[in-house]
């Protein structure tokens, strides 16, 4: 499947968003996810079936001002 | 004390994460300014995740409170969705709310601001606006269930300390029992002791001490000018008049020939 994770394209094989994110890697609990716009709780990412052509933003915490 | 959206503030200087050598020297800063709030962001990461976790445990080991920004969104959605997002991962209704509308001068959208306010305060948020010192605006913040308020003094970044006065003070006497904490253009202790002076509440820097030569030092000079701002306004100040006043008492002075 073609998604659009944190604006580059990529070919995965996660159905899920969960599987996704363990497909990258991500670990631990400080990360949000939004698919298309709209957030995705944490709670959810397993029900979450992803789509061809999907956007995903996985975000983490960072320095700001 | 201060209170900020019901709860008790102890230091009136908010501190943001960013730009300083070292996660090490951000630490002490952190420490030496004995701030309780310090503001964090949200961004992209490709590398599992692992570096904001790391960052975010530091912080949450110095056991202060996080207000999470939205900075660098540049539109209503952007800002809310962004938002939303520091909420599931800072767990916390606070948000410094940031809509840029200019690249060059990072001034806010104000009407989107304003906008996004309303959004997010109808979804539980407890804003933070990073706005001007614009007067209407401010009332309209308000309006959107805002408690706190957040002018600018000066450009993000720019170091320029308070560059109209005049507006700051209109500000702080056209709402007196609004929270109103300058964020954004203090360069010097002196700009912070400055808009204390005029009555605000709070200050909230970032570049003013992770740019310093020596940022920990940097961050007890503010919070020491910042507290002088604050007893001086408290305790009453002179205005200043036009023509000299002898500070010694001239009665009983000797005339010689």
């Amino acid at each position: 499947m073609r998604l659009i994770i944190n604006g580059e394209a990529q070919i995965v094989e996660a159905t899920t968003l969960s599987q996704l994110l363990t497909a990258l890697e991500y670990e631990g609990e400080w990360l949000a996810t939004a698919v298309n716009g709209e957030l995705v709780h944490s709670e959810e990412r397993g029900d979450h079936i992803l789509t061809d052509d999907d956007r995903i933003e996985i975000l983490t915490p960072m320095q700001g001002g | 004390m201060l209170e900020l959206y019901g709860t008790q503030i102890t230091s009136r200087l908010l501190l943001g994460t960013a730009r300083y050598p070292s996660p090490a020297v951000l630490a002490a800063a952190v420490k030496r300014s004995q701030t309780g709030i310090a503001t964090v962001s949200l961004r992209r990461e490709t590398a599992g995740g692992r570096n904001g976790g790391t960052f975010f445990e530091m912080i949450r080991e110095l056991g202060v409170r996080v207000l999470p920004n939205t900075a660098g969104c540049h539109g209503v959605s952007e800002a809310v969705l962004t938002a939303k997002m520091a909420r599931e991962v800072f767990r916390t209704n606070w948000i410094k709310l940031e809509v840029i509308g200019n690249h060059d001068t990072l001034q806010p959208d104000v009407f989107a601001l304003v906008e996004a306010a309303r959004i997010l305060t109808d979804d539980g948020f407890e804003v933070f606006p990073y706005t001007t010192d614009d007067l209407i605006v401010a009332e309209r913040l308000l309006e959107a269930g805002c408690k706190v308020l957040m002018p600018w003094c000066a450009p993000i970044g720019t170091a320029a300390g308070p560059l109209n006065l005049s507006a700051l003070r209109s500000m702080r006497a056209h709402f007196p029992e609004v929270p109103l904490v300058v964020d954004a253009g203090i360069g010097r202790p002196s700009h912070a002791a400055t808009v204390m002076e005029l009555g605000f509440d709070a200050v909230l820097l970032n570049t003013a001490v992770a740019g310093a030569g020596d940022p920990v030092a940097m961050a007890e000079a503010f919070a020491k000018a910042i507290d002088a701002g604050r007893q001086a306004y408290g305790a009453g100040m002179l205005e200043p008049r036009d023509m000299a006043v002898p500070s010694t008492p001239v009665i009983g002075k000797p005339v010689f020939a």
